[in-house]
């Protein structure tokens, strides 16, 4: 990212849009979902039971989706920040930005729909100043979203005075608890987000445009692109997005945490936009893959749970799986796979 | 005066003048007693800020300097406390750990051709990982050793302790000087940062280069944790969290370019001295709290990537 080096490799053609259902199938990341989930099976063989009680479903399963969706939301809006060659490392900070506001503001008898908007508001606010950096000033992205990432929590404690402040708001908590279709309310969210954006980015421009940016932001200049506009709408779909899953994740526990909400889950989202296969050097990416990305993560913290292993262990699984997808992506096993039928790439 | 100084100039002024203005408010600060406790308090965020440093100038960064402390800290308390090592031993152990992580980091970066952050991501997470597998719970480290290093200091006039973690930080930096500004290593670092390719066509050797500039990073993260071992007396797997955003804000706001190829490991220091001047004067006040220091810290981060942008876009128009 941070090295510029001349790649003289001839660019591969890029593959057909619509796809059969037979290949996603074959995609490595589904293979690695649909084993990870066996894994769980093995490990609790009620893994895959779904019941439904109280007008919804419980079970393992629907967990995993719920407890995935924070991350999967961040991971849609990081996954278009990561395709123009950037990154957004201050989403946790602005998760516990907007569950403060909202938080604060609904204690405050500020009506429930409004604070929500606000602390939406702020997340856009935040993910603007990241792209004005970005853009106007010209900074690196990872170097212009560390300031927020550090000033940011700080913030979140002056919103809520350096108190966990609780709630009893039936809104918030449906938007963290609730449950819409039989399905958990962050679930439905994550999942109309994702398709909303993937609509927008595929079925318009827009999505080439992004990617033009990312491979190379002058030349897409040169050809006429508003660059810069783009980067800003791009920071600033990421601050939003931050900002949901921060309205879920203090509807979750009732309360705002400005320590410890969504603390090193900006992490676990460039983890799941990567294991998605977005490409850090820009240009190649996929909505969908990154939410599966946040799926598999999950389903491995979930599946680390349910077999007696201590959380710990989730860090070190967590890194073995970045340095598998690092060997696999690099130019040495490209160079490997080069004659196998349905490599990567 | 050399232009390329400036910035550093800049920062030094910025900190004596932010110091008067703390001694203003607080004239307390004015004594060799406060001096002696930035020194002690902020050492293993200095250690680990040199290491940093070496990696921003060859244009990488290294995300897991946090987690090696963390990591250092458990080793140096398993080995001491479950083992019966000497602690001597103990930190030579530890040491040689971390720096051959480092290496391992710096070759994966190299050979893969990954951007940095995302394999030092990796690292962060299989240090933190790693430290709690081998005790998810804080050790207390009781030694003679380590009783007699928390004793030993040098009486400053006015009451100030020098200590043995404050000597070791100052050496580190020294050393560091040196090595940045007058070996060949310096200078192939500085290459490497300025243009990763024109260095390898200058004939820099760029894979043992990365390797070492990781080595080096992670050899003073481990050092860092050997001397939070010492400052704390306990091992534990989530000491010195987010340690490595207080080491890269340091390095920024001590006139390092993030881009590469340029600064002074003296800045980090000044850096690292205004990170301290920060937290000490909020512990003064007493009504502000701690969490001013992350949002100052943000503010000051900003200012320098601000000051930075000014200097360098203005440049290419004068030579």
């Amino acid at each position: 990212m941070t090295r510029p080096t001349v790649d003289l490799r001839p660019i591969q053609p890029p593959l057909p849009r619509p796809r059969p259902l037979a290949h996603f199938f074959t995609r490595p990341q589904v293979i690695a979902l649909v084993a990870v989930l066996l894994v769980n099976w093995a490990l609790f063989p009620g893994f895959f039971t779904i019941t439904w009680q109280d007008g919804r479903f419980f079970g393992s399963l629907i967990d995993v989706l719920n407890r995935g969706a924070p991350v999967a939301i961040l991971a849609i809006g990081m996954t278009m920040v990561i395709a123009t060659k950037g990154v957004d490392l201050s989403v946790g900070a602005v998760m516990a930005i907007s569950g403060a506001t909202a938080a604060t503001l609904v204690t405050n008898g500020i009506p429930a729909p409004v604070a929500v908007l606000a602390a939406l508001g702020t997340g856009i606010l935040c993910g603007f100043w990241n792209g004005i950096l970005v853009t106007v000033l010209e900074i690196q992205p990872i170097i212009a979203t560390l300031v927020l990432m550090v000033a940011g929590r700080g913030l979140a404690q002056l919103i809520t005075e350096g108190y966990i402040v609780t709630f009893s708001d039936p809104l918030l908590i449906f938007i963290g608890t609730g449950s819409f279709l039989g399905l958990p309310m962050p679930v439905i969210i994550a999942v109309v987000l994702m398709i909303a954006a993937t609509l927008i980015v595929r079925r318009t421009a827009l999505g080439l445009l992004i990617e033009a940016v990312g491979v190379n932001r002058s030349a897409a200049r040169f050809a006429g692109l508003k660059a810069n506009a783009l980067l800003l709408i791009v920071y600033t779909f990421a601050g939003f997005c931050a900002a949901i899953s921060g309205l879920i994740v203090a509807g979750d526990i009732r309360g705002a945490d400005a320590n410890n909400a969504g603390l090193w889950l900006e992490l676990d989202a460039i983890l799941a936009v990567v294991i998605g296969g977005t490409s850090l050097m820009g240009g190649r990416f996929s909505i969908p893959m990154a939410v599966l990305g946040a799926l598999i993560i999950q389903s491995m913290n979930t599946g680390i749970l349910i077999s007696g292993f201590s959380p710990e262990f989730n860090l070190v699984v967590k890194s073995a799986v970045i340095i598998v997808i690092l060997v696999l992506q690099s130019p040495i096993s490209a160079r490997l796979f080069r004659r196998l039928p349905g490599a990567q790439k | 005066m050399n232009r390329s100084l400036r910035p550093l100039l800049a920062t030094t002024l910025i900190f004596l003048f932010a110091y008067m203005l703390a001694v203003s408010q607080q004239p307390a600060m004015l004594s060799t007693r406060v001096l002696g406790n930035f020194l002690t308090d902020n050492a293993f965020l200095g250690i680990a800020a040199v290491g940093m440093t070496f990696v921003i100038l060859s244009g990488g960064i290294d995300l897991s300097v946090g987690a090696v402390i963390g990591f250092t800290t458990v080793l140096v308390a398993v080995l001491i406390m479950w083992l019966q090592l000497h602690p001597l031993i103990a930190f030579a152990i530890a040491l040689i750990v971390a720096t051959g992580f480092g290496a391992v980091m710096g070759a994966a970066i190299h050979y893969l051709k990954v951007p940095s952050f995302i394999v030092t991501l990796a690292g962060m997470f299989l240090a933190r990982g790693g430290a709690s597998v081998l005790s998810p719970d804080s050790i207390g480290i009781e030694h003679p050793f380590f009783s007699a290093v928390q004793k030993s200091y040098i009486l400053l006039p006015g009451g100030g302790r020098f200590t043995v973690v404050g000597m070791i930080m100052l050496a580190v930096f020294a050393c560091a000087i040196i090595l940045a500004h007058r070996t060949r290593f310096g200078s192939n670092v500085y290459a490497l940062g300025g243009s990763e390719t024109s260095a390898a066509l200058m004939g820099v050797p760029v894979a043992r280069t990365t390797i070492s500039i990781y080595a080096l990073s992670s050899f003073l993260a481990g050092l860092a944790g050997v001397v939070f071992s010492l400052y704390t007396s306990a091992g534990y797997s989530l000491n010195a969290l987010g340690v490595e955003l207080d080491a890269i804000a340091a390095v920024v706001i001590g006139g390092t370019l993030l881009t590469g190829g340029y600064g002074f490991v003296a800045g980090t220091f000044i850096g690292v001295m205004l990170q301290g001047l920060v937290q000490t004067y909020i512990v003064f006040d007493g009504t502000l709290s701690s969490w001013w220091t992350k949002i100052v810290v943000g503010v000051l981060l900003f200012m320098f990537i601000l000051l930075q942008r000014l200097v360098f876009k203005a440049a290419p128009r004068r030579t």
